[in-house]
């Protein structure tokens, strides 16, 4: 099995020049971040991963979590002690606000940290990930009580924390939720019912499992509007800190899965003991709106699981095809056996692989930025458009990255032939564990839905206009730099082009929403495709301008140039599919599928 | 190995030396059961090159001596251990520690030269250190097994790799790291002639690098029932019975 490399150079490459940490940095809440020191911690947090977190990716996936008859979870040999360690290196508190022990660093900071511990093993991830939602919530929304009980232990990590929205009749339909909370006497609630598909709901990593729980209150209105949100731990806390009772809650199985074996997909019962103690969040009837306030950051990070998974399975194929040896590549002598590496269809692959790769990381640092700028910018109009733009790319970035995570990893297992279809290589295991991102934290259908009716009526469709108005800019700068990149320039302004019409299109079908429905998917990745052209342009450009070597440019601009020549071109047929309309896909009844 | 100079090329990125991370965290080890102290590092590195350092400080060490200077170009294991002596010997430490060997020149002979040019004793291939009573008590690694061994303080030591399992710097460390100091030291600073050190002070000359011979091929024993005779003649003529 290959070792994780983390590129760390490519990870501060797109921090500066699509994320614009320097510029970042000049913001008040950033005042006490440096360049030296992101540089350390990523240096230093990368060799943690390469030697305890990225060792234990693949024997997880073969041991997985295992459950026993009292409850308890068992995690695979080895992820205790990376969990340990990575609670002691502290790298789970870096982008959280300093008052109850975070770093207070930038968001994207603490995303490009995630990138490199999701591609050491993302079942893995996960836990944080999930600890960081609970986080959000109980920062954003509970009492300073509350805040003071549960966050401190939860940013070091010594907590961890769950969500729990699905129930076997409430999927993408979070409203027809059903777990019951009863009022106590004392103030607290009584939490009853099931959840299911909670991702680390029970395992052996830390002290305590903070779970945060949706249900109905007495007389609550029906559907999303009548949800309440609910802290509810494994163990009570004490009024001095330390942990007491064990509540009425249990993992009553879990789930056999594709993927992420190590990850335990909790069946969580609520209650069977009379109820579990639960304390509101903020309001009653509150708990979708509060959701919708960490949804941005949730979003952001599965769409990451999709650059990272890519990333594992890039890293691994590239090594492979320059040691295998079959065929004869053109212009080999004859009787000689090349490595794959030198046929053109295997170039294809690798290529397809690393240009996409940059192109999400780019997308999905942009957003984060956007995220960070929309809380700590310097005025009210400029949190205001960070907020806007970043509201319009959670979609993208969540949906284009994580199907782009399964069609990457499938080219993964390709390049390694019948060696990839075997398990013993490890590189089908990333196409497994990639599979899951398209469908959690909201279907990718439901995303492109997002996108569509929600997102690009924005302000009226100047969010959406004004975003790209700001990618057609780059045109002037590529035609100024003049060669390749006036190429570069022409492909990506083409491509806006589709979009544009395509956008314009959406938005006017907005009275017709099947029609829009139908052909949001393929509008969402016209939409990731060609923001992933101008992020590669970007880039080139800046290579080749900025004091980066040679080698480094040319990388860069190979990138660029193969993506413009391969992927843009498709835009005029997905600005096609996309508004191609509904009526074939409701012409057959139900019964004739 | 650059073939012109005969020397090691060092002009990559440096980093803390793997073998150097066990004497930090077992310095760091001794400080916390001791209850009290402090770990300063020292180290002579072209260009001023701090990063192996920081991790170091960021590993929990106090403070950092750095000795870069143009004149040590082409230092010597002799010339090393003159400089990092001159700098050891600004303070007064109650322990030396140092790896047993560099993971790139390993010479495995610094530590017991800073120790002869500072008159202290020396304990080689340590895997365990007690301390007391202004003495310590080090079990030395040995070829069947270890040596119990005493020695007065201050001392110089060095350990084996793998003798202790290296911290990782945390993000707070990190961050305390930045403000610790590092003093930047050249020969003037350090009372050492140029001539002395560097190429000009080597007292001897390579005259040649080689590759290392590839590995012989084995012998392939097939058994045809007196396998086990012949693997103890093979034994025996190795004299390792
Ligand atoms: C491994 C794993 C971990 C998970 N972790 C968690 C967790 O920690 N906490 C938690 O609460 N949940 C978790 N989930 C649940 C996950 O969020 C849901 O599976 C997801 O929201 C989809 O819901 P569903 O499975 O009920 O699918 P359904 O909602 O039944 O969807 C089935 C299909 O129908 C489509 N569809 C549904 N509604 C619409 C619509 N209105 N318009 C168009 N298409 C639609 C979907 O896109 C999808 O393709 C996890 C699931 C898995 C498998
Ligand atoms: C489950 C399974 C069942 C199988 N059953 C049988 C069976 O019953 N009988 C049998 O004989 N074999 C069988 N095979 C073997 C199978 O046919 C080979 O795995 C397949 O032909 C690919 O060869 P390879 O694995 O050596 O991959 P490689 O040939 O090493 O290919 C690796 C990658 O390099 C590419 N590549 C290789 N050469 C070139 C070239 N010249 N130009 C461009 N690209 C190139 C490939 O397209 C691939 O992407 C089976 C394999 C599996 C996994």
């Amino acid at each position: 099995m290959t070792i994780y490399n983390p590129p760390l150079q490519d990870i501060r490459f797109v921090l500066d020049e699509i994320a614009e940490l320097a510029d970042l940095c000049t913001l008040e809440s950033f005042s006490h971040v440096d360049s030296d020191t992101v540089d350390g911690a990523l240096a230093e947090s990368a060799r943690l991963m390469v030697d305890k977190v990225a060792p234990t990716n693949g024997p997880g996936d073969v041991e997985g979590s295992v459950w026993h008859e009292d409850g308890t979870v068992t995690t695979p040999p080895g992820f205790i002690d990376a969990y340990q360690k990575y609670v002691e290196a502290g790298w789970g508190a870096v982008a959280f606000e300093p008052e109850y022990g975070g770093a207070g660093f930038p968001w994207v900071v603490g995303l490009a940290l995630q990138e490199m511990l999701t591609t050491a093993n993302m079942a893995f991830s996960l836990c944080p990930l999930l600890t960081q939602g609970a986080i959000d919530a109980i920062s954003h929304h509970s009492d300073e009580i509350q805040r003071e009980i549960y966050l401190p232990k939860m940013i070091t990590g010594e907590w961890t924390g769950t969500m729990n929205l699905t129930e076997p009749q409430a999927g993408s339909d979070v409203g027809a939720l059903r777990a019951k909370a009863e009022p106590n006497d004392d103030g607290s609630w009584s939490i009853t019912g099931q959840k299911i598909f909670i991702t680390w709901g029970e395992h052996d990593m830390a002290d305590n499992i903070i779970h945060l729980v949706l249900a109905r209150t007495p007389g609550a209105p029906p559907g999303t509007k009548g949800i309440s949100c609910f802290i509810v731990p494994k163990y009570l806390v004490n009024d001095d800190g330390s942990l007491g009772e064990e509540n009425d809650l249990r993992c009553v199985s879990i789930e056999h899965k594709l993927g992420i074996h190590a990850s335990p997909t909790c069946v969580m019962a609520y209650g069977d003991n009379g109820g579990a103690k639960g304390f509101l969040i903020g309001e009653e009837n509150m708990g979708m709106r509060y959701m919708f306030t960490m949804m941005n950051n949730a979003r952001l990070s599965v769409g990451l699981e999709g650059l990272a998974i890519a990333e594992r399975s890039y890293q691994q194929s590239a090594e492979y095809a320059r040691e295998r040896l079959q065929g004869r590549a053109v212009g080999a002598e004859p009787g000689e056996s090349s490595p794959i590496i030198e046929h053109a269809d295997v170039r294809r692959m690798l290529l397809t692989m690393k240009s996409h790769i940059e192109a999400m990381r780019g997308l999905l640092y942009l957003d984060a930025a956007n995220l960070d700028r929309a809380k700590h910018g310097a005025d009210d109009a400029s949190r205001e458009n960070a907020a806007d733009l970043a509201a319009l790319l959670t979609p993208i970035s969540k949906a284009w990255s994580t199907d782009l995570g399964c069609e990457l990893t499938g080219l993964g297992v390709q390049i390694f032939g019948g060696m990839g279809f075997v398990e013993e290589t490890g590189v089908a295991q990333h196409l497994r564990d990639a599979r899951i991102a398209p469908i959690y934290e909201g279907t990718n259908g439901i995303q492109a839905i997002d996108l569509v009716l929600r997102k690009l009526p924005m302000k009226g469709g100047a969010v959406v206009s004004g975003f790209l108005d700001h990618m057609g800019a780059l045109e002037a700068d590529l035609a100024a730099a003049g060669g390749d990149f006036v190429g570069l320039g022409k492909a990506l302004n083409s491509s806006l082009g589709e979009l544009r019409a395509a956008t314009t299109w959406f938005l006017e079908k907005s009275s017709a929403p099947n029609e829009a429905l139908a052909g949001a998917t393929p509008y969402l990745r016209l939409f990731g495709n060609v923001i992933g052209g101008w992020v590669l342009a970007k880039l080139a450009l800046a290579a080749s301008a900025g004091e980066y070597d040679e080698a480094f440019a040319e990388e860069k601009l190979v990138c660029a140039r193969y993506y413009a020549d391969s992927v843009l071109p498709l835009s005029p047929g997905l600005h096609q599919v996309s508004t191609a309309g509904s009526s074939d896909l409701f012409a057959l009844d139900a019964s004739q599928f | 190995m650059n073939p012109e100079t005969k020397t090691l090329k060092r002009d990559v990125k440096l980093i803390l030396d793997e073998s150097d991370s066990y004497g930090v965290e077992y310095a760091l080890q001794l400080v916390e059961s001791a209850g009290g102290g402090t770990v300063t590092l020292v180290s002579m590195a072209p260009n001023n090159e701090t990063s192996g350092l920081r991790t170091a400080l960021a590993m929990g060490a106090e403070s950092a001596m750095l000795i870069s200077d143009d004149a040590l170009v082409g230092s010597d294991a002799l010339s090393t251990a003159k400089v990092l002596a001159a700098a050891i010997g600004r303070n007064t430490p109650d322990l030396v520690m140092a790896a047993t060997e560099s993971s790139d020149g390993y010479t495995g002979t610094v530590p017991e030269q800073i120790a002869a040019l500072l008159d202290l004793p020396s304990v080689t291939f340590a895997k365990e250190i007690t301390m007391a009573d202004g003495a310590m008590t080090v079990k030395r690694q040995t070829e069947a097994g270890y040596d119990v061994v005493e020695c007065p303080l201050p001392a110089v030591v060095s350990v084996t790799a793998g003798v202790v399992e290296p911290r990782y710097p945390s993000f707070k460390g990190i961050m305390a790291a930045k403000n610790k100091p590092v003093e930047e030291l050249d020969c003037a600073a350090l009372g050492i002639e140029p001539t002395a050190v560097g190429w000009a002070g080597g007292g001897q000359e390579i005259v040649d690098i080689v590759e290392a011979p590839a590995r012989e091929a084995g012998e392939k024993i097939e058994d045809e029932g007196d396998a086990h005779e012949r693997i103890v003649g093979f034994l025996d003529e190795l004299k390792v019975l």
